[in-house]
């Protein structure tokens, strides 16, 4: 589904992704993991399309996303902060991705599932943090595509939302679905994860289940064990 | 691209900047013609006025508007669309936003004064014209500005430059040249040197419709054998086209390559 190949991008003179190879062929959840500025962000942002890498391959369902645009329709993306042109409305903003995108009755639904209702004519720029956030994620769940890439999702939500989150999350693996995570809550990543993509030093570190990193670091918890790959590389 | 403009003007088409914009022309045409009563006088003193304002506040609001709409940018370039109908689309929508509120805030009181009787009609259009083009030549500028500069007060700084220059800077500079080299012939370099500036060129045009080129003496005799001819006139208005098409080429090369 999504190919990485000798993944290079440096900005400035700071080098972030340093010859990152990542495969990911079936469906699932898969947490993609590392320290500030270790290069996740880029990776995520590559693959959309937002980074332009100095060098590498990047495919995704077959297609090689340079200088194409149309494989994104394939892709959800969840921007890490919500931030929307501020003098638009809720229910326009929800209409003109549509418009742009390809029409669906989805939003519909997950309205009524974050209880956005009374926030559709509201401008985006008064609403607050984790209201902003719950349009975003309805934003990115709304088109029912192949691949979702979720940029820190729970950033601002309240305990019910959050749960929300899960169980929505939840049903698009069912359907079978690739799912990119980046989060910081590990409690969060341990509960959905079902493989842990781990960068450091813009290259990927370790790929595989949380049990088999668990079984790596001889560590008990997850927790621990990320911790653990951090202190023996001296991050 | 054209779903992109059609948001991006209603965007500004409800922001209150068009307005303010509009209603200053507004003002402007309504004081021109109706407390002077002197046609070409007012047409004068709105192409003094069109040849400095438009570029400046197509500069300004090129600049604010793509700053502003960072994160809109962001949102659309996860959609499935190409980067140049993203850029081309924003770019035009603040042109033809502004173009609009020029064309109608001028508009609006020649129409109302009579304009369509009488014989100022050409010069008018001819502003109006010039003024368009002001537009997008020097929003698709700022785009570019824009573009090449995270920082914002580093982008505000170079556009504001960028006019500062071409409106004021670049005729002292002219003017300084022509002297220091008043003993060679110097027609033909006044004439290249007025088409590498979109503001003066724009402002050659009108004056020498305008036909007070006398006032210009020898140069303007020169000037008036150039432009007044139909050739001059094409190379005049392809010069403007090439002023808008190169900044909108590298808008569109420039954004290719941009990480965001």
């Amino acid at each position: 589904m999504v190919e990485i190949k000798n993944l290079h991008k440096t900005f400035g003179k700071n080098k972030v992704l340093n010859g990152v190879d990542l495969s990911i062929n079936k469906g699932g959840i898969f947490a993609v993991l590392g320290p500030n500025g270790s290069g996740k962000t880029t990776i995520i942002k590559s693959i959309l399309g937002m980074v332009i890498p100095d060098s590498g391959d990047i495919t995704v369902l077959d297609t090689n996303i340079k200088q194409n645009s149309e494989y994104r329709k394939n892709i959800d993306y969840l921007p890490q902060i919500a931030n929307f042109p501020s003098n638009l409305r809720v229910i326009e903003l929800i209409r003109m991705i549509k418009d742009l995108r390809k029409q669906t009755d989805d939003d519909v639904r997950l309205i009524d599932v974050f209880k956005l209702q009374p926030f559709l004519n509201k401008k985006l720029g008064t609403l607050s943090g984790g209201t902003k956030q719950k349009v975003n994620i309805l934003l990115a769940f709304m088109f029912d595509s192949p691949i979702i890439i979720l940029d820190e999702p729970t950033t601002g939500l309240d305990p019910i939302s959050l749960i929300r989150l899960k169980e929505l999350i939840a049903n698009e693996k069912k359907k079978g679905k690739t799912i990119l995570i980046t989060s910081h809550i590990m409690s969060f990543v341990e509960e959905v994860a079902d493989e842990i993509v781990f960068i450091l030093e813009g290259k990927i570190y370790f790929k595989g289940s949380i049990q088999e990193l668990k079984n790596k670091t001889n560590q008990m918890d997850f927790e621990h064990a990320i911790a653990n790959i951090l202190t023996e590389n001296h991050v | 691209m054209f779903k992109i403009l059609k948001y991006c003007f209603f965007d500004l088409m409800r922001s209150s900047w068009s307005y303010v914009y509009f209603g200053f022309y507004l003002l402007l045409g309504i004081m021109l013609l109706f407390l002077n009563n002197d046609l070409s006088k007012a047409v004068i003193t709105l192409m003094n006025i069109i040849i400095v304002l438009v570029p400046l506040i197509g500069t300004i609001f090129g600049v604010m508007y793509y700053y502003n709409s960072k994160e809109f940018t962001e949102l659309l370039l996860a959609q499935p669309l190409k980067r140049s109908s993203i850029f081309l689309g924003q770019y035009l929508g603040v042109a033809f936003s502004l173009s609009m509120s020029l064309i109608l805030g001028l508009g609006i009181p020649f129409i109302v004064y009579g304009l369509f009787k009488s014989n100022a009609i050409w010069d008018f259009s001819l502003l109006l014209i010039v003024g368009v083009f002001l537009t997008f030549i020097f929003s698709a500028l700022a785009f570019n500005i824009a573009l090449s500069h995270e920082n914002k007060i580093k982008g505000f700084g170079y556009a504001i430059l960028l006019w500062l220059f071409l409106a004021i800077i670049y005729d002292g500079l002219f003017l300084m040249s022509l002297i220091l080299f008043e003993d060679y012939p110097l027609d033909k370099v006044s004439l290249i040197g007025t088409m590498l500036n979109p503001i003066d060129l724009s402002r050659t045009l009108i004056i020498l419709k305008l036909d007070i080129s006398a006032l210009l003496g020898y140069t303007g005799a020169v000037f008036k054998q150039f432009f007044g001819t139909s050739f001059g006139l094409i190379i005049s208005f392809s010069a403007l086209l090439i002023w808008v098409g190169l900044p909108v080429m590298r808008i569109i090369v420039k954004s290719k390559k941009k990480d965001f």
